[in-house]
């Protein structure tokens, strides 16, 4: 039982995680003032023979204390927030630098869209390799979501990057990867009999090794 | 309760209304089932595909390692299956010329598997009513997705090695589609004929019906992606007729 | 008075004798009976919803080995006792939706706003009783269609409780046709019976409180009550709504859902939670109303800052309307909402910490009592603190971008729901229970119950953080499939098997429930020495409830009240210094 995260390798990882570790200490400190605070009481002012309880109705000033304290501290937190979910999510955030993939998913597969040879999606020459996502290191990476029949949820634990897919709408999301390697993709949302197995994989390359693996991939579907 | 079964009835006829005719005739296959052949004679022949066929597309089983390591050449979709000259996964069936019902029930389900992240057979037939057994060969999850327009659909899963389930269908559909969803590659196709007269062709492209009593009939061959091929046929008593089918050229 | 035919005086029906048991016990009008009526359908879809639970454990916990007695379950379900995806989708579904709606939100509002009410604001009964008979009679088939669900071909319905459209909506995606239509007409069914409950909880409080009992009297359970019928009457319409426009895009055609054919699944969502956030509150005010009375009883206290409890309340509510986006933060939803969504979300942790704090502060200085009602009572407060504290975590944006759809989710909605709802439940039952049935329940199996419960509780729940903190996804069948959840696979298994124990030591409960109705010791009028007015009549009281109109002098909370000499002071009981209305009228006439 660990409240640590797993290791991630995106660039805006950190942003996220570092809001967890924050409210994990805030609720942390609220979870033990509460039940530490409970515990006393029930020990403290628990029945004894000939006592009577102190005739108290409330408190203003306690009040307000306890009203504007976790007012100020949520405010802060969302302020603190709304800069990392711009960054992540807002209409604009998508970095101009970054590889266009259209991802189609349907029950129970994710056929990621390459951009072929002439850079440009949408065109002849563009070739799809099912459940796996190739990407290189340190350059940001935008998905067209194209969901084809029901909901499904793009989401790499270790990128801290979720979205849905949702038919009929045009949904983009983007992350860059810090770490070379291979990592898990899942199905976050609910999609039929097959969710749990909607897994595909993203490999994470060197710059080197992402063009030779583009090379070889082009060579291949030039064959076909 | 009463209401649903109203509602049901609603879903269905929107459904069948897509479909012309067909529904009224499958009322008397399920009464059947202990009937006589009707006869001893027989329809057999071959099925060819003339010119070279073309080219079966690669399938990518890399993120299915399990399914992957059956094939040695690495898989592919066995769309147009033709071996010299010989076209495989052929419907066959008697369209016309037999007598009215009933007709005998096969005395074995038919049966489909799945191995390899393929089905085998490709295509199969069924007598309406008659069990499909339908079998997982592989340690992964499939899902059977049958999806008809005459039929009800069902979309069932099968997450184990050796898991087996049954289904039937109670209307003639040439053909009922299935699908595994986790594996978009694969497709298959269920004939479901009013009678038992039908068969699919071999790798060697063979196909033969038995059973037939004499007399003159009309015969189409079906295959997926190559359109239909139609034939007659006169069989006499007890005897054997031959008829061949060629597609493409 | 026996002569009397008519009679618009609620004494006269004290001595009823004329109704048939059919009259009395089956289609009563008497909210007591109906009360109980809930009570017992509530308790029986509490058990199927846990045996429910309990097979979703098993297949997580276990994943590669058959369910014990699975065998049982037809080939459809389980062939040689292993779960297919298809069925454990449909467990996931009716588990929340049982849960939800015939578990929880009956035991609360229909059970408890149905007793309480008219005896604690000193009404001989609601204000519509033949339409309150109607309610519970209404919800009866309801439920038993639900439940029929799983005995129709195809299975029951399988795109969750919460219904994603077009996963619900077009049946080829799920294989599942009849029942996704049966479910959406049970809902349909349900909510005509919580619209026609509400009506009556309103008409009742509104009108029918005895002379008196101002609004600021009123007990936290009876406000807690009122408001949540209001959100009920506001909020049920919106789903039954949504249900049928997604049984017409079933059965007759309608696109609302389509996106193939102008219709948006993302409106489904909106749709469902503008309905399904209130809900949420539905589910979780009227237990922190039932919870204010029994901590101050416990206590001895009055509860601290009523007013702010009051204020806090009605604020939970109004800015429960507002929120419902936050389910939606990665649904494809405008960003720009998101930040809307996250701040008005957050901002519910406000009236959230004023009532703990108020909480505490009521037991503060306190003399308290841990009869087995209080022991519930806190043990909500504790529990409800997590649930909220982790709701802070999910309304972040982008801390929800990673925990969204995980197991976080889960441990929070067990830790409101179940640790807040259910501990309630139990702290009410435990307090009510004489009044209901004239019959004290045994402290003692009470007590092993709370703790049992207490523990295996927190060990099956608490560890569903840390599985959702490593992003373990929920609604997975088999979470084996990914190497990222192999290190999770022990956690899976301890929280099953602590999810079994939780459910076999509710056996004391049961067993406790069933013979305390037969044999438990005679109740006295008020045992728990309380204030409200359903502790001056007799356990069970008579039909009809009061023999005259009671009049209220004081507030419900007047424990420990330096005015008299005992340390409760019931809110009838007339001190010289108190204001007689009716004598002042008197004098006036």
């Amino acid at each position: 039982m660990s409240w640590i995260l797993p290791p991630s390798a995106s660039t805006f990882a950190g942003d996220i995680d570092f809001l967890y570790y924050l409210i994990l200490v805030i609720t942390g400190i609220a979870f033990v003032v509460v039940e530490a605070g409970i515990l006393l009481f029930v020990i403290k002012y628990r029945a004894r023979p000939g006592r009577k309880a102190e005739y108290i109705e409330g408190s203003t000033k306690a009040e307000i204390i306890w009203t504007a304290v976790p007012a100020v501290t949520v405010v802060i937190i969302g302020l603190m927030s709304a800069g990392v979910w711009n960054n992540v999510k807002g209409r604009n955030s998508t970095p101009r630098n970054a590889i266009p993939h259209q991802v189609n998913v349907r029950q129970f597969e994710w056929d990621f869209v390459y951009r072929g040879a002439d850079g440009q999606l949408g065109t002849a020459d563009d070739f799809t390799v099912r459940n796996q996502l190739h990407i290189p290191v340190n350059q940001p990476v935008a998905l067209q979501l194209n969901a084809e029949d029901v909901i499904h949820s793009f989401f790499v634990p270790a990128f801290r990057v979720k979205q849905d897919a949702v038919p009929g709408m045009a949904i983009s999301t983007w992350f860059e990867a810090t770490e070379v390697g291979e990592y898990e993709i899942a199905c976050a949302e609910l999609c039929g009999l097959g969710h749990y197995r909607m897994r595909a994989m993203v490999t994470v390359h060197s710059a080197a090794d992402y063009q030779q693996w583009l090379a070889d991939r082009t060579a291949a579907a030039d064959e076909e | 309760m009463r209401r649903l079964g109203v509602t049901s009835c609603l879903l269905a006829l929107i459904a069948c209304g897509g479909g012309d005719g067909g529904s009224g005739s499958g009322g008397g296959g399920g009464a059947a089932a202990a009937a006589a052949p009707l006869g001893n004679g027989s329809i057999t022949g071959m099925v060819m595909f003339a010119g070279s066929p073309p080219a079966n597309p690669a399938i990518d089983m890399a993120e299915e390692a399990v399914c992957a390591e059956k094939f040695t050449n690495g898989p592919t979709d066995p769309i147009v299956s033709v071996t010299g000259g010989h076209l495989a996964n052929v419907f066959v069936r008697v369209t016309g010329g037999l007598p009215a019902g009933p007709y005998p029930e096969p005395a074995a389900a038919a049966t489909i598997d799945q191995d390899g992240c393929l089905y085998t057979p490709r295509v199969v037939g069924v007598m309406v009513g008659q069990d499909l057994v339908i079998s997982n060969s592989d340690p992964v999850l499939h899902n059977i997705k049958a999806v008809p327009t005459e039929n009800r659909g069902f979309n069932i899963s099968q997450p184990r090695e050796g898991m087996t389930s049954t289904r039937s269908f109670n209307t003639p559909e040439i053909m009922v589609p299935l699908e595994c969803n986790v594996h978009g590659w694969m497709n298959a196709y269920v004939g479901v004929v009013e009678h038992p007269y039908f068969a699919v062709t071999g790798a060697d492209g063979t196909f033969s019906i038995g059973g037939l009593p004499a007399g003159t009939y009309q015969v189409e061959a079906w295959h997926e992606t190559l359109g239909t091929r139609s034939g007659e046929a006169t069989v006499a008593a007890d005897g054997s007729a031959t008829l061949n089918f060629t597609f493409g050229g | 008075m026996a002569t009397s035919a008519v009679s618009l005086e609620p004494a006269a029906h004290t001595e009823a004798h004329e109704l048939s048991f059919l009259r009395k016990y089956i289609f009563s009008t008497d909210h007591k009976i109906i009360g109980v009526q809930f009570m017992l359908m509530s308790w029986v879809f509490l058990v199927f919803g846990g045996l429910m639970a309990m097979m979703i454990r098993w297949q997580l916990g276990f994943p590669d080995r058959a369910l014990p007695g699975g065998q049982l379950l037809p080939e459809t379900m389980a062939p040689g006792g292993i779960l297919l995806p298809e069925f454990y989708n449909s467990l996931v579904t009716m588990h929340g939706t049982i849960m939800v709606f015939f578990a929880i939100m009956p035991l609360l509002v229909g059970v408890f706003g149905n007793f309480l009410i008219p005896l604690k604001i000193g009404a001989p009964d609601m204000a519509f009783p033949r339409l309150n008979m109607a309610s519970f009679w209404i919800a009866v088939p309801a439920g038993i269609l639900m439940m029929a669900g799983f005995f129709v071909e195809g299975g029951h319905a399988s795109a969750g409780w919460t219904q994603y459209a077009p996963l619900s909506s077009d049946p080829q995606w799920t294989g599942v046709s009849t029942g996704q239509q049966i479910w959406l007409l049970s809902i349909a069914i349900l909510g005509l019976a919580s619209i026609l409950g509400a009506t009556n909880y309103i008409t009742t409080v509104v009108n029918m409180r005895a002379p008196g009992m101002t609004w600021f009297r009123m007990p936290l359970s009876i406000w807690a009550l009122f408001i949540t019928a209001i959100l009920v009457l506001l909020a049920i319409p919106i789903l039954s709504g949504a249900a049928i426009m997604l049984f017409f895009d079933q059965t007759i055609g309608t696109h609302f859902f389509d996106w193939t054919d102008g219709g948006q699944p993302i409106l489904w969502q909106h749709l469902f939670w503008y309905f399904g956030h209130p809900e949420v509150y539905i589910l979780i005010l009227p237990a922190m109303g039932v919870v204010s009375d029994i901590i101050a009883n416990g206590s001895r206290k009055p509860v601290f800052g009523y007013h702010s409890m009051v204020f806090a309340i009605i604020a939970i509510a109004f800015l429960g309307w507002i929120v419902w986006g936050h389910h939606m933060f990665q649904s494809g939803m405008n960003p720009t909402l998101g930040m809307t969504f996250m701040i008005s979300t957050l901002l519910i942790a406000v009236p959230s910490a004023i009532k703990t704090f108020n909480w505490m502060g009521t037991m503060w200085r306190g003399n308290i009592r841990f009869h087995v009602p209080m022991l519930h009572a806190v043990g909500f407060v504790a529990m409800f603190v997590i649930g909220g504290l982790s709701g802070v975590f999910m309304a972040t944006t982008p801390v929800d971008i990673y925990i969204h759809d995980t197991y976080f989710i889960v441990a929070h909605i067990h830790y409101v729901l179940f640790g807040g709802s259910l501990f309630a439940i139990f702290a009410a039952v435990t307090y009510w229970y004489p009044k209901m049935f004239g019959r004290m329940m045994n402290p003692a199996l009470g007590k092993i119950h709370f703790w049992l419960t207490f523990i295996f509780y927190n060990l099956t729940f608490f560890p569903m953080h840390n599985l959702g903190v490593y992003g373990h996804m929920r609604r997975i069948y088999d979470p084996s499939q990914y190497e990222f959840l192999a290190p999770l696979a022990p956690l899976n298994k301890f929280i099953t098997i602590n999810a079994l124990l939780l459910l076999v030591v509710q056996l004391p409960f049961v067993w406790n429930f069933i013979m305390s109705w037969f044999k438990g010791e005679q109740a006295t009028d008020n045992p728990w020495e309380a204030n409200g007015l359903e502790w001056t009549v007799p356990s069970p009281p008579p039909h009809g409830n009061f023999a005259e109109v009671p009049t209220v002098y004081r507030g419900p909370y007047e424990y420990s009240s330096p005015l008299v000499e005992e340390d409760y002071l019931l809110q009838t009981r007339k001190l010289s210094s108190d204001f007689d209305p009716a004598a002042a009228g008197a004098q006036e006439g």
